[in-house]
């Protein structure tokens, strides 16, 4: 048993210390041992076109991962004090975004821009002499509505968790709506907003699909990886690889990290009380 | 006890919150999804693109693209069975008999690797199954000629190793919530472990299985990235042969006609699993 569970680490993480180890190849071939270089990681960050890319995406993944976690955990508090029929709506739309696949999000949105675009454009020409286009924001538009899904799942799973009586202990005790939301609610939800950030920053940042269609002339660093990998690979790809997947391992890691012991933490707070 | 006016407000308060969140639902998921059935009734434009028309001859001619459909209904399925297989005995690990302090960390350990990149895994596996890998070392043996990337089976080992992680925990949780004393009464009455697993443990560990398989297929299914790196064109999915009609052939209405389609196929199986597995898992509790 304990073995097998060894193999299937092994299993997951051989792909990626096999990247993480080629990133300091000297050579220039995938799978061709040289010898040990920091080489590629320096022309990596000095070529222009993987540095422009990664900030793309970085500024795209934290613009979503902001937009969608207050948006989400607006939605999830807002939800709690409705039933029926908006809730249900709601309910329906949250799962059809989760499920629906990324291709087709992004064929979705791609077409009804561009539909929008060809309306809008004239009018804002003929007005103020500019046009609208496809770019990053289309991107972080596209991405900020799949996380607000995931946000308001996430919040909502720690608000069901929640001890009403602290609500009810703190509006006994004079606090106004507001100061009973900040004192009290936002404190008990934060780990759950905390682990909704940390993932809609990761998939905004690792999504290529959805990108893929609606980044107009923008690239994102996952569309940069795609094409060069498609053109024959650069071991550049490598060492950008090593740092991305890293830095998104400890972030994941810590998120959920973060949405297990929280669930564990209510999880005991029930069977004792 | 709220005065009417207390009450207005409380409700405005909801509305606010809810807003945001609500007109992007609308203008970004129902408002393009509508689209995309519009379109998908539409005529290709001369140029590439769509034109207006009301038409079934889109939807009449999905047969066309029959090779995505079958590759992607017949790998999908497969695949998720191959990972049910590989992610239960992890899962029985972890629940029953890994140490209690280091469950957690031994379960996200095997869950962190879905939430990084896609994109840079499934490289590292055009590099393993390449010719420079796996069937390199082969050759040591013996084993020459062999040709495993750009098959079925590349894809099918992409498949159980990018959704491992996603199988694992739902499983995981099935096990962890099983009743200890359902598994102690069955070996007083004199059941052997193997008779007792397969007849306590798997059974009630069946609607994990269940959810998550229904998981990895539904994102097998809609899967681009893995059989464009790993099927390498020649074992292709549903995704792919829908970003070839929008980004190369540009016949927009009837790539979105293969969209309504392949989403309509999801939310049969969705569906159906509501209706078998879910139902007969609710009248099971009942008994119990």
């Amino acid at each position: 048993m304990r073995i097998y569970a060894l193999l299937v680490y092994l299993f997951l993480y051989a792909p990626i210390a096999l990247i993480v180890g080629f990133s300091f190849n000297s050579g220039r071939y995938a799978m061709d041992w040289q010898g040990f270089s920091l080489a590629w990681y320096g022309v990596a960050f000095s070529n222009d076109l993987i540095v422009r890319a990664l900030t793309t995406s970085l500024a795209i993944a934290l613009t979503t991962a902001v937009l969608a976690s207050i948006i989400g955990t607006m939605a999830a508090l807002g939800l709690e004090r409705t039933s029926g029929l908006v809730r249900q709506a709601f309910d329906a739309l949250i799962y059809i975004a989760i499920m629906v696949p990324g291709v087709v999000i992004g064929i979705a949105t791609l077409i009804a821009f561009v539909q929008l675009f060809d309306i809008v454009n004239p009018a804002l020409e003929g007005l103020m002499g500019v046009r609208v286009q496809m770019g990053a924001w289309t991107v972080v538009a596209a991405h900020v509505l799949f996380n607000i899904a995931v946000v308001v799942l996430i919040v909502r799973a720690r608000l069901s968790g929640l001890d009403r009586s602290l609500v009810e202990a703190s509006e006994d005790l004079y606090a106004t709506p507001w100061g009973t939301f900040r004192q009290v609610v936002l404190p008990l939800l934060a780990p759950a907003i905390v682990a909704g950030f940390l993932i809609s920053f990761t998939f905004s940042f690792e999504d290529f699909i959805i990108a893929f269609f609606v980044a107009g002339p923008d690239t994102t660093l996952p569309i940069y990886v795609f094409s060069s990998i498609r053109r024959g690979v650069t071991p550049e790809i490598n060492a950008v690889g090593t740092v991305v997947l890293i830095s998104s391992l400890a972030l994941m890691l810590t998120a959920q990290l973060l949405m297990r012991t929280s669930g564990e933490r209510a999880k005991r707070r029930q069977t004792e009380g | 006890m709220q005065t009417g006016k207390g009450q207005g407000r409380s409700r405005l308060t909801t509305v606010l919150l809810i807003a945001p969140a609500g007109l992007f639902f609308l203008f970004l998921l129902v408002a393009p999804l509508v689209v995309v059935l519009v379109y998908s009734f539409g005529e290709r434009a001369p140029a590439g693109g769509y034109q207006a028309a009301f038409t079934f001859a889109n939807y009449l001619n999905l047969p066309a693209r029959a090779t995505a459909f079958t590759n992607t209904l017949t790998l999908a399925p497969l695949a998720t069975l191959l990972t049910v297989l590989v992610a239960y005995p992890m899962a029985y690990f972890l629940a029953v008999k890994a140490d209690p302090r280091w469950r957690l960390l031994l379960l996200v350990l095997a869950i962190a690797p879905f939430w990084t990149s896609q994109l840079l895994r499934y490289y590292a596996w055009m590099m393993i199954l390449g010719s420079r890998g796996i069937p390199s070392w082969l050759e040591l043996v013996g084993i020459v000629d062999l040709r495993i990337i750009n098959t079925p089976a590349a894809v099918m080992i992409g498949a159980v190793y990018g959704f491992l992680p996603l199988m694992i925990p739902p499983i995981y949780v099935s096990l962890e919530k099983l009743d200890k004393r359902l598994i102690e009464a069955s070996a007083d009455l004199g059941a052997t472990p193997v008779g007792t697993f397969l007849q306590v443990t798997l059974p009630l560990s069946l609607p994990g299985v269940a959810t998550g398989s229904m998981l990895v297929f539904i994102l097998l299914m809609g899967d681009y990235i893995l059989p464009q790196f790993l099927g390498g064109g020649k074992v292709f999915f549903i995704g792919n042969a829908l970003v070839d009609l929008f980004l190369q052939s540009r016949n927009w209405p009837y790539g979105a006609a293969v969209s309504v389609a392949l989403v309509a196929i999801m939310f049969v199986t969705i569906a159906l699993y509501m209706r078998f597995i879910l139902g007969r898992d609710e009248r099971r509790t009942e008994l119990v």
